[in-house]
């Protein structure tokens, strides 16, 4: 085992650890805009240091090339999709979940639950 | 040597399996699609270690890439069909 083998192996390992971390993440977590933490972050980096680990294990070559592109393209767009799927859950009118109690029952209505809702109905009026 | 991806491949694909049950039982239907995305997501790396494996990563690797897009595109797409907008919100955009 050389130094690369040994880098590469490290690279691989923790990407696998934050994967499993995202995994856990979307299974635990409170409600959809918090699962999508998990998703978005731990996912992307996740990715991005087991296809390096795999990248450093190819040695250069064009392969190499493809990983790297591969790591670049999805450390751009899996945010940006992301973030699709909030704004359209926000837009649809999906209520974060607050610690002090349940959220209200209508996401449409908004005249009651102003108190609740503080800084999250900003352009309702 | 390459005992440790095989490992490492197995391992992944239950770690793929986990975010399955957000999409069997989501509550919501935005639950499910980010359940299918991060399934996506992991799938990359699967297929990138099974060309280690298999010892033809010039090959996977382009089946990776086209997966990451495939994935991408329509994570966007669907979240713009499912998108249903607040009354409120179609008269913003109405009057816009």
């Amino acid at each position: 085992m050389n130094v690369f083998d040994v880098l590469s192996l490290t690279l691989v390992v923790a990407g696998a650890f934050f994967l499993l971390v995202g995994s856990i993440g979307v299974v635990r977590l409170p409600d959809f805009y918090a699962r999508t933490h998990a998703t978005g972050k731990s996912d992307t980096l996740g990715l991005v240091l087991a296809i390096l680990g795999i990248a450093v294990h190819e040695g250069p070559s064009l392969t190499d090339v493809k990983l790297i592109a591969v790591v670049v393209f999805v450390a751009l767009t899996n945010p940006v999709g992301t973030h699709a799927l909030v704004r359209s859950a926000y837009r649809t009118g999906l209520q974060p979940w607050f610690r002090g109690g349940p959220v209200p029952e209508d996401p449409t209505d908004d005249h009651d639950d102003e108190d609740l809702v503080a800084g999250h109905g900003e352009g309702r009026q | 040597m390459e005992q440790a991806y095989v490992v490492i491949a197995v391992t992944l694909a239950l770690i793929i399996v986990i975010p399955a049950y957000r999409v069997i039982v989501g509550p919501t239907l935005f639950d499910r699609l980010l359940g299918a995305g991060a399934i996506g997501t992991k799938t990359v790396v699967l297929i990138c270690l099974v060309g280690v494996m298999f010892d033809r990563l010039d090959m996977f690797v382009d089946i990776a890439v086209a997966y990451a897009i495939l994935n991408f595109i329509g994570n966007l797409a669907i979240a713009k069909y499912f998108m249903v907008p607040k009354p409120d919100e179609a008269a913003r955009e109405g009057s816009r």
